[in-house]
């Protein structure tokens, strides 16, 4: 206690004179804390937000969703008596102005008298929104989304055909409250009536279209067991039942991925910032050794001495994790205004705790972890220095007490990446990543530093001296390679997967991507269909194949939601899935495992499956899939498996039933078609939605520019948050030109005595910068592209190209920065006076 | 009665360049109350004899004994807590505490040993090195004479037995050093305190009772003679050996 006491005064003395050589430490500390409480406060506030907004989000307690087929009567009875139910109506389908020509691909809704059963339908012109809609004069009113009025010219009052139906535009969607909360669209919204749906002709047998049927549960009803309930009434129903709890379980997934994502940065950023705590910490220490021996030299014991320096450390630790958990706490408020308007739901401001708690951790038991071996290294200092003019600070390892300690708190900081993250596999990749890193930023600076040692001495004495500079005593060359090149590693991968990607999506792609894919063919459609094709002159191929869509129920015997299966293939699973057969192998089709079954074949239901996501269930041949069909429950052995090369965008199905089991089920026929010139494509287009109303078109380069556009903002949203790690290497390189400062002070002055002018000097400064930077560069340039090489080639099984445009740009930038920020900190070295150092030596 | 006895003492370092003796078999005997300068050349051995009376070094070989104080037997920290008890040390440097205040200088040694009256006696032992008006002041804000008078404050505030002074007035100009000599050699009489000095100064060294010689690590000389000592009062010194 007495200890504690004195440590506690001593360390309140300290700190009044000492704080402004924390001002990296803080940084850094801060930076890495901020990130880290920021994203998991967002992440909380969007989870709120979607928890206070279910009801509106999801239209309802509950929702079902049929796809194909309606509701029996039997079933819509049950859901009448459970509460207010709303119907709606989802599909594709070709919109055009009634007097132009121009059509796109549009997401059509239909919705019942009821809808919406919570919260309102926004319109520019406000307005009931069942008003809107209703018949006048025998033409039903539509609400569309500003872009479609944007693209075909469209102002209410306006004409628009959508199948066989001519339907009045009457005003403009502002919010849409159960809108889906979606990245991917394949086309803007048209709302109308469910009693318009009849007139336009598309709702026809097996068509893709989904009936959602919401219900608003008598108050008191419990939701869960209502679904309960639900199921045991109609086992085979074959429906997606959702209630409040997944009333967003896309976007929930997508956030939490997102989360996971984010807080790995974040930690990133906090690691690499803990290379800048234990250096602001040992530099900060090397200052006071005149201090600890002399405290140590009037009786202050090793324990003293290190709990009062701990005690500072904490201070000061906790002002950074202090300003860290503001910016965290007033995060979700800047969220939300940025997005608002982006989600279907206001992000809630407010304080999360749990996210403050667990940064405010992360970032004790970083500055722990990190700084335990300097201040354990320094309570060894010899209080006998004292009678010296220098005191040398200890060098070599801390007592194995402080070792322990620091293994101890970086053990916890494991546990808690594992806790935080709750995915063990992705936790335990990155913990290993973070120390295969480490080790491995550290052996590469350790190699520079033996090459700088070992290369012969250069004639250019300012050179001799930067490279000298490199590999003497208590350089920060190894801790700038390390911090920086971390950030640095991570932009160049990710420069090199975006240029990979990108050329896959603009250019590799679109060589052999069909035009358009056409969806909702009637069986009867075929022949004419195919002969509208063909009759257009550059096309140059076109496939078919009967689809209709199933959920699965049972892999391998067990229920599909209880069966673990590997995050990869977990989208599987979520929803339904397109379905086909086909007595010959398609053209293209890769059997890697089994035989395909006999053209003539009539037996029980086999199945051809996916090599890849039969591996992610755990099955193989001969194990059984369950699904449900329109209501109807078919179990399907697998037969044999097959490659997909998703790639192609061309018929890829996972499942391929053998004949004799899906050609009964009500399904239509979907089509890919390719076209020799824009012109070509344009005409097939026009040609096959002129003459058939119900067929819709989706343009294969429009999905691809969809995708493209997210890639690009995805790609954004990466760099910024990998520039978090970057900045905490600059802060670390900062850090490494403000503490070796006094050296360069020192330097200065002796060669300046001994007859370097300034310019010389500063030629040194800047080539021993530039030679850091360079190796900076060249470590991560070399770890950036082998881990770019890993993602491309082998997670995402696409060709690799070097890009050495982005890989030079960076490490231009790295080199450039090492230099800016070594002659900041030098330039003021260069113009101090030598006498009034050479006096106090 | 001896305060400090040194018998064979060795003191071996390993360098670069192989093992170093730098004390080579000292054997020594300082009386209590004693004042007695160590004289010789760069490399003698001067300052790590000192370091081996004051806890700061252990030697290789032989016995040191201090106050009763088997040093050679005593872990870092009951050394630390001896010097805290037991030795005062002035250096060149100075080595205040630069975050400290003057009175805080003074009065950390008493806080380690967890005096309550710290401050009352540190602002006490200030006043009686004239310093009672820049308690509040920091090394930085005070003059070289000032701070090695702080210093002084501080090696005496805990009352010690034995003071070691390491050319108190090698960073100090004359006149200021010739104040600071006087005020060292007033206390340590008033106390009673056993005085050790390194200087080269040989007329400030002939102002101890004692006058010890070295080079290559021995002692070459040793010379008894008695300085113009300032007469004190004993019983002042019994008085303020009880206070403290």
């Amino acid at each position: 206690m007495k200890n504690l006491s004195v440590a506690l005064k001593i360390a309140r003395r300290e700190l009044r004179g000492s704080a402004s050589s924390f001002r990296v430490f803080l940084a850094c500390l801060a930076l890495g804390v901020a990130a880290m409480a920021g994203v998991g406060s967002v992440s909380s506030a969007m989870m709120a937000g979607v928890e206070r907004d279910a009801r509106e989000i999801l239209g309802g307690d509950i929702d079902i969703r049929f796809s194909h087929r309606e509701a029996t009567e039997e079933q819509q009875e049950w859901f009448r008596q459970s509460g207010r139910v709303a119907e709606t109506v989802e599909m594709r389908a070709m919109a055009r102005k009634s007097d132009g020509d121009r059509r796109t691909l549009v997401e059509l809704k239909g919705v019942s008298g009821s809808y919406p059963l919570f919260g309102a339908m926004e319109l520019e012109n406000g307005g009931s929104i069942q008003e809107v809609l209703a018949a006048r004069n025998g033409v039903h009113g539509a609400v569309i989304d500003s872009s479609l009025a944007a693209r075909l010219g469209l102002e209410p009052g306006s004409r628009l055909r959508i199948g066989e139906a001519e339907i009045e535009v009457r005003d403009i969607i502002v919010k849409e409250p159960d809108r889906a909360v979606s990245f991917a669209s394949f086309g803007p919204r048209v709302m109308l009536s469910n009693a318009a749906l009849p007139e336009t002709g598309l709702v026809q047998r097996g068509s893709l279209i989904r009936f959602h049927y919401r219900i608003a549960l008598a108050p008191g009803t419990d939701g869960a067991a209502w679904i309960e309930q639900t199921n045991a009434k109609f086992p085979d129903a074959g429906w997606r039942i959702r209630g409040l709890d997944r009333a967003a379980p896309g976007f929930d997934r997508f956030i939490s991925r997102v989360t996971q994502f984010l807080t790995l940065v974040g930690l990133t950023a906090l690691l690499v910032g803990g290379v800048g705590i234990a250096n602001a910490v040992r530099s900060f220490l090397d200052r006071r050794m005149a201090t600890i021996a002399t405290l140590k030299c009037l009786g202050a014991s090793t324990s003293t001495v290190f709990t009062a320096y701990f005690i500072q450390i904490m201070v000061v630790a906790s002002v950074g994790i202090g300003l860290g958990l503001v910016f965290g706490a007033v995060a979700p408020l800047i969220a939300g205004k940025l997005v608002s308007g982006m989600l279907p739901f206001e992000v809630p401001g407010g304080i999360y705790w749990g996210p403050l708690l667990t940064a405010g951790a992360f970032g004790y038991l970083t500055t722990i972890a990190f700084s335990l071996w300097p201040l354990g290294r320094a309570g060894s200092v010899r209080a006998a220095q004292l009678f010296r003019a220098l005191i040398v600070p200890p060098g070599g390892r801390p007592p194995g007490r402080y070792i322990l300690w620091s293994a101890i708190s970086a053990a916890v900081l494991a546990v808690l990446v594992l806790v935080t993250t709750g995915d063990p596999k992705l936790a335990g990749s990155f913990i290993a990543g973070a120390v295969g890193v480490l080790l491995l930023f550290g052996g590469g600076a350790l190699l520079i530093v033996k090459a700088a040692r070992a290369v012969p001495a250069p004639k250019r004495p300012d050179l001799r001296l930067a490279v000298a500079n490199l590999h003497r005593p208590g350089a920060p060359t190894a801790s700038v390679i390390l911090s920086l090149g971390l950030g640095l590693t991570v932009l160049v991968a990710i420069a090199l997967i975006e240029a990979n990607l990108s050329r896959q999506l603009k250019e590799q792609i679109p060589e052999k991507a069909p035009s358009y894919f056409f969806i909702d063919i009637q069986p009867h459609q075929v022949e004419d269909f195919t002969q509208t094709v063909e009759s257009v002159p550059g096309i140059t191929k076109m496939e078919r194949t009967p689809m209709v869509r199933g959920r699965i129920v049972e892999i391998a015997g067990v229920p599909a939601g209880e069966r673990k299966v590997d995050p990869d293939v977990q989208w599987t699973i979520n929803g339904d899935r397109g379905l086909t057969y086909a007595a010959t192998p398609p053209p293209g089709t890769d059997l890697v495992e089994g035989e395909w079954w006999p053209a003539d074949y009539k037996g029980p239901p086999l199945l051809s499956f996916d090599a890849e996501i039969a591996r992610g269930y755990g099955i193989g041949i001969g194990d059984t899939i369950k699904l449900n069909v329109l209501g109807r429950e078919i179990t399907a052995t697998v037969k044999n498996l097959r490659n997909i090369e998703w790639q192609s965008l061309g018929m890829n199905f996972v499942f391929v039933f053998a004949p004799g089991t899906l050609e009964a089920a009500p399904h239509s026929i979907i089509s890919t078609v390719y076209a020799e010139t824009p012109e070509a494509e344009e005409a097939v287009q026009r040609a096959v939605t002129d003459r058939f109303p119900n067929v819709s078109a989706i343009r294969v380069k429009d999905a691809l520019e969809n995708a493209g556009r997210i890639m690009d903002a995805v790609g954004i949203a990466i760099r910024i948050t990998a520039s978090v790690t970057l900045l905490a290497g600059v802060l670390v390189l900062a850090g490494a030109v403000i503490s070796g400062h006094q050296r360069r002070i020192y330097d200065a002055v002796v060669l300046k005595v001994l007859g370097a002018t300034r310019r010389k000097v500063l030629t040194a400064y800047v080539m021993e910068y530039g030679l850091l930077g360079l190796a900076t560069s060249l470590v991560s340039a070399l770890i950036g592209t082998v881990i770019g090489y890993l993602v491309i080639a082998l997670l995402m099984r696409a060709d690799f190209a070097f890009d050495a445009v982005s890989v030079t740009a960076t490490a231009a930038l790295s080199t450039l920065l090492t230099i800016g920020l070594g002659l900041v900190g030098t330039w003021s070295a260069l113009s101090q006076k030598a006498a009034p150092l050479l006096r106090n030596e | 009665m001896s305060l400090i006895r040194l018998s064979d003492l060795h003191l071996n370092l390993r360098s670069g360049a192989g093992e170093v003796n730098i004390l080579r078999g000292i054997d020594l005997d300082v009386s209590e109350g004693e004042t007695v300068s160590i004289v010789g050349p760069s490399g003698a051995g001067k300052s790590t004899l000192m370091m081996v009376m004051g806890g700061l070094e252990q030697a290789s070989s032989g016995t040191v004994s201090v106050a009763g104080h088997d040093l050679s037997r005593m872990n870092e920290d009951a050394l630390a807590e001896f010097r805290r008890d037991t030795v005062g040390i002035v250096f060149q440097a100075f080595r205040l505490v630069p975050t400290m205040t003057a009175l805080e200088n003074v009065a950390i040694p008493l806080e380690l040993a967890g005096r309550t009256d710290a401050f009352a006696l540190a602002a006490e032992s200030l006043e009686r090195v004239g310093l009672g008006h820049r308690v509040t002041h920091y090394p930085d804000q005070l003059s070289g004479g000032e701070q090695q008078r702080v210093a002084i404050a501080r090696a005496f505030v805990t009352r010690p037995k034995l003071l070691l002074a390491d050319e108190p007035t090698g960073n100090l100009d004359g006149a200021t050093g010739d104040r600071i000599m006087e005020l060292l050699f007033e206390l340590s009489e008033r106390h009673g305190t056993t005085l050790v000095l390194i200087t080269h100064d040989t007329a400030l060294a002939e102002h101890c009772a004692r006058v010890i010689s070295m080079a290559d690590g021995k002692i070459v000389e040793d010379t008894r003679h008695r300085p113009a000592p300032k007469v004190s009062d004993a019983g002042e010194i019994a008085d303020e050996r009880q206070s403290a």
